[in-house]
């Protein structure tokens, strides 16, 4: 075994039932070099304090669970090293932008109620029986969406995101990936239902284009560009309504 | 107590919930449905499934042949007539994926492609990069979303099911964010929970993976079936046991010893080729190669590293290209979590515990002995996998299992009425009295931690890869010490909102039950067969004595009591399970007897 040193982690905690509002807290972690930032909170929870809250599950960032701010950036904790936070502190928090639950768990209803409300599913073009088979789509094709469905809803965009952090009720960067993955999926004909969504206020016209948010994405989605096609694409559904009625999309 | 009344209660809104409830949707849309899950169903551990899904796709493969490599692979242990029906049903569930919007990988032509995996004579595994379970998971959580009728309950823990006049009426969870208890009272339930991975040590699990409705079917008197056959994953990550898929090998990755020797020729799984040939070497079954690192390790040929022996997964020769297009997430766990680049420098790779074969009892159409109960997935046995499941089965299997699952327990649902109120409403409150008496208790001073640790460490050293009836008896008298301190265990948080301490409590509870009927159905079970091999006199598969499903009774405070029932055999009788050359030379000799008597 590599040898054990200390590291002071710094965790801002919050228990509703006793805190008026979040308070630091401090423990020694003895960690090795392989030891990622979950680990440590790991180890506080186990052998130091069970009172403290956080959510985890697979560990190898792709569930989407653990993203919290660590040291100011938000980050995934299980792939986030404490051996590159040296010399500590390492300063935990509660991924910005969120209402805090408790400790380091933040509401995820409302991100969840956004990315429901944007129809994030197959609006097949050309429906098509089982017997039929599967649609035909090309690599290529499954390159137009692909990367934009690669989103885990981690949220750590969202608290990367100024805008988001100024009004609360704009869709976002990880959701308008999401309807972007949908739009541009050549099986797909619900571009114009989910425009509805887009067009409105708190659609894609709210992003300032500061691009954090694909800075911190851990599965390199790029929302920032999915935001911008967007952008694209809405500016032209305005100019077409004034060309064409609008098709019946009841 | 807050109550609410559905039709059907589904637990687990992983791949196999969310299959089974969009199944229940459509199978009767003025239903209602409750999917509670404890954590959001996209952080369900389905998400983490690498390397792909079987179904018979290519004109020169069979249901036939699917159905011969499982029942093979399974060592003779599987319903026959349950993988009959799982291999004719496999391919529209692919299609239906796809029409959903799963976004497979594809062939220049446009069509899904698949791929080679362990045990498999040919290339019939979908896949979706090599992030096949997110895929699927996240393509059901949003298709569900189409659906009114499902109402979610989000980090919603299940702490109990209620059973009453011989048939379970619904389930007690806690809201996590509130700690409010509420009672969701349903004319059928099906269980959706995923397996039990973390009753072992090093293994691939999420920490969510703790049996939680394998331990509250049990406890309410269902048997779990084969619980002795936990699968070791061959390929895992020194220290923290993530999985590198099966696909690795697939595309044509070797494994290596210290000597940089591709020692699985060494185990009746050569001739070593210079690229993968199916049911041979790297590609041969899960059990087969986890126990052959077992044996290099006892002749000193492995690697040692600061968590543990390890032998390398070289794929270097597959170049960076083809690495970066096929396994992007390889690629990255390798750099990230090893600073290793799997194109410069092979992994070094151990065995962990992966996959929980056995599960609750189920008929071929999911239902439990009791009525009304369903089960799905990886916590359910409907007896699929055997003594050892191939890759890419078992995200098939929620699949095609969870749409039965679902159409069943719509069925049921509307064939019974709720029961009183007043019954139900008395046996949560018992439940929730019960959870709340573990916030309260003072003086027991056991950490939950200590117990979990031990348990794990007493499941890997004595319930692993190889047994004896020595190491098996420690491990039971460990679990039963354990049970006894765990009695004691005390928390440190007194809240309600997020007390995530008491979930931890509540499901070592379920751990250590799991893992008492894993531990003992291994102790009574004097044969190897599959995955579970023992040492001491029992090496051989035993057909005349252990043809048959082990059933673990739940006993109270005691050991579970281990019962059997027989395998249904209907068109393969129990025969010689090889790989490689030799595997080659009697699928010939079948060929020339079916020749004969054609």
């Amino acid at each position: 075994m590599a040898e054990s040193k200390t590291v002071e982690i710094q965790v801002l905690r919050y228990r509703p039932e006793q805190d008026d509002k979040p308070v630091w807290q401090s423990y020694a972690v003895p960690f090795t070099d392989d030891m990622s930032v979950l680990q440590g909170l790991q180890h506080i929870k186990d052998e130091l304090d069970g009172t403290l809250s956080f959510r985890w599950s697979c560990r190898m960032a792709i569930c989407g669970s653990c993203g919290m701010m660590v040291s100011g950036k938000p980050k995934l904790s299980c792939q986030t090293f404490l051996r590159d936070l040296l010399p500590g502190p390492v300063r935990i928090e509660a991924l910005a932008h969120f209402p805090i639950e408790r400790d380091l768990v933040v509401s995820v209803g409302e991100f969840v109620k956004k990315l429901e409300g944007i129809k994030p599913y197959l609006i097949p073009k050309v429906p098509r029986t089982l017997a039929e088979g599967e649609y035909l789509q090309t690599p290529a094709q499954v390159e137009q969406f692909e990367q934009y469905s690669s989103c885990i809803n981690c949220m750590l965009c969202y608290s990367a995101c100024p805008q988001y952090g100024l009004d609360p009720d704009f869709t976002g960067p990880g959701v308008l990936a999401l309807l972007h993955r949908y739009n541009a999926d050549s099986r797909d004909g619900g571009r114009e239902q989910r425009m509805e969504v887009l067009n409105a206020q708190e659609g894609v016209w709210s992003c300032t284009a500061v691009g954090y948010c694909s800075e911190v994405c851990p599965k390199h989605v790029d929302p920032a560009n999915a935001v911008n096609q967007n952008k694209v694409n809405s500016a032209r559904d305005y100019f077409l309504r004034f060309l064409s009625p609008k098709r019946d999309s009841s | 107590m807050e109550t609410f009344q559905v039709d059907v209660a589904i637990v687990g809104a992983g791949g196999a919930g969310l299959r089974a409830a969009i199944a229940a949707a459509e199978a009767d849309p003025t239903l209602s449905i409750a999917l509670i899950s404890k954590v959001y169903p996209m952080r369900s551990h389905t998400v983490a499934a690498e390397g792909g899904a079987a179904a018979v796709t290519q004109p020169h493969d069979s249901l036939e042949a699917h159905f011969h490599d499982t029942v093979a692979g399974g060592d003779w242990l599987c319903e026959q007539d349950v993988v009959d029906y799982f291999v004719a049903h496999s391919h529209e569930e692919m299609v239906q994926m796809e029409h959903w919007g799963c976004p497979w990988s594809r062939k220049a032509d446009g069509h899904a492609n698949v791929r080679a995996f362990g045990g498999m004579k040919i290339e019939r595994t979908w896949f979706a990069t090599d992030k096949t379970g997110f895929h699927i998971l996240h393509t059901l959580f949003q298709t569900s979303i189409k659906y009114p009728s499902i109402r979610r309950f989000d980090e919603h823990f299940c702490i109990d099911l209620v059973v009453d006049a011989g048939r379970v009426q619904g389930v007690v969870a806690v809201e996590i964010a509130t700690g409010e208890f509420r009672l969701i009272q349903a004319r059928a339930v099906i269980i959706a929970t995923g397996g039990a991975g973390r009753v072992f040590r090093e293994n691939t699990n999420g920490g969510i993976v703790t049996g939680d409705g394998m331990a509250l079917a049990y406890r309410h008197g269902v048997p779990l079936r084969d619980m002795e056959f936990m699968q070791y994953h061959p390929t895992c990550m020194p220290g923290t046991g993530l999985l590198f898929t099966e696909a690795c090998r697939g595309e044509g990755g070797f494994l290596l010893n210290k000597d940089g020797y591709r020692f699985l020729q060494d185990y009746g799984l050569g001739p070593a080729g210079p690229t993968p040939r199916n049911k041979a070497m790297e590609l041969g079954p899960r059990d087969r190669l986890s126990q052959a690192f077992w044996h290099e390790k006892q002749k000193g040929r492995t690697i040692s590293g600061p968590h543990g022996d390890v032998v390398h997964l070289d794929l270097r020769h597959l170049g960076e290209k083809k690495l970066r297009e096929r396994l992007p997430q390889i690629y990255e766990l390798a750099m990230v979590y090893l600073g290793v680049d799997p194109a410069k420098a092979p992994i070094p790779v151990l065995p962990a515990a992966h996959y929980t074969m056995g599960g609750i009892t189920a008929d071929g159409r999911t239902a439990s002995p009791l009525r009304g109960l369903y089960s799905v997935g990886e916590c359910s046995s409907v007896g699929v996998h055997g003594a050892n499941r191939l890759g890419s089965n078992s995200l098939t299997e929620l699949l095609v299992f969870g749409k039965v699952a679902g159409i069943e327990a719509a069925r049921y649902a509307t064939s019974v009425s709720h029961g009183p109120a007043s019954t139900v409403d008395s046996l949560a409150e018992l439940a929730r009295a019960r959870t709340l008496a573990i916030v309260t208790r003072s003086g027991g001073g056991e950490r939950i931690a200590t117990l979990r640790r031990e348990m794990a460490q007493s499941m890997e050293d004595g319930c692993g890869i190889y047994r004896t009836a020595q190491t098996l008896q420690a491990t039971c008298s460990k679990l039963a010490e354990l049970k006894q301190r765990y009695q004691r265990v005390q928390v440190d948080d007194h809240s309600r909102a997020w007390n995530t301490e008491l979930l931890l409590a509540i499901e070592l509870g379920y751990l250590l039950d799991v893992a008492q009927a894993m531990a003992h159905s291994a102790l009574e079970r004097r044969e190897s067969r599959g995955s579970h091999q023992r040492l001491d006199g029992f090496e051989q598969r035993d057909d005349v004595n252990f043809l048959k499903h082990s059933l673990a009774h739940f006993n109270g405070d005691d050991a579970p009591r281990i019962g059997y029932e027989p395998v249904k055999i209907t068109s393969s009788p129990p025969g010689t399970r090889a790989y490689g050359a030799a595997g080659e030379k009697v699928d010939a000799e079948l060929k020339a007897k079916e020749h004969a008597h054609g």
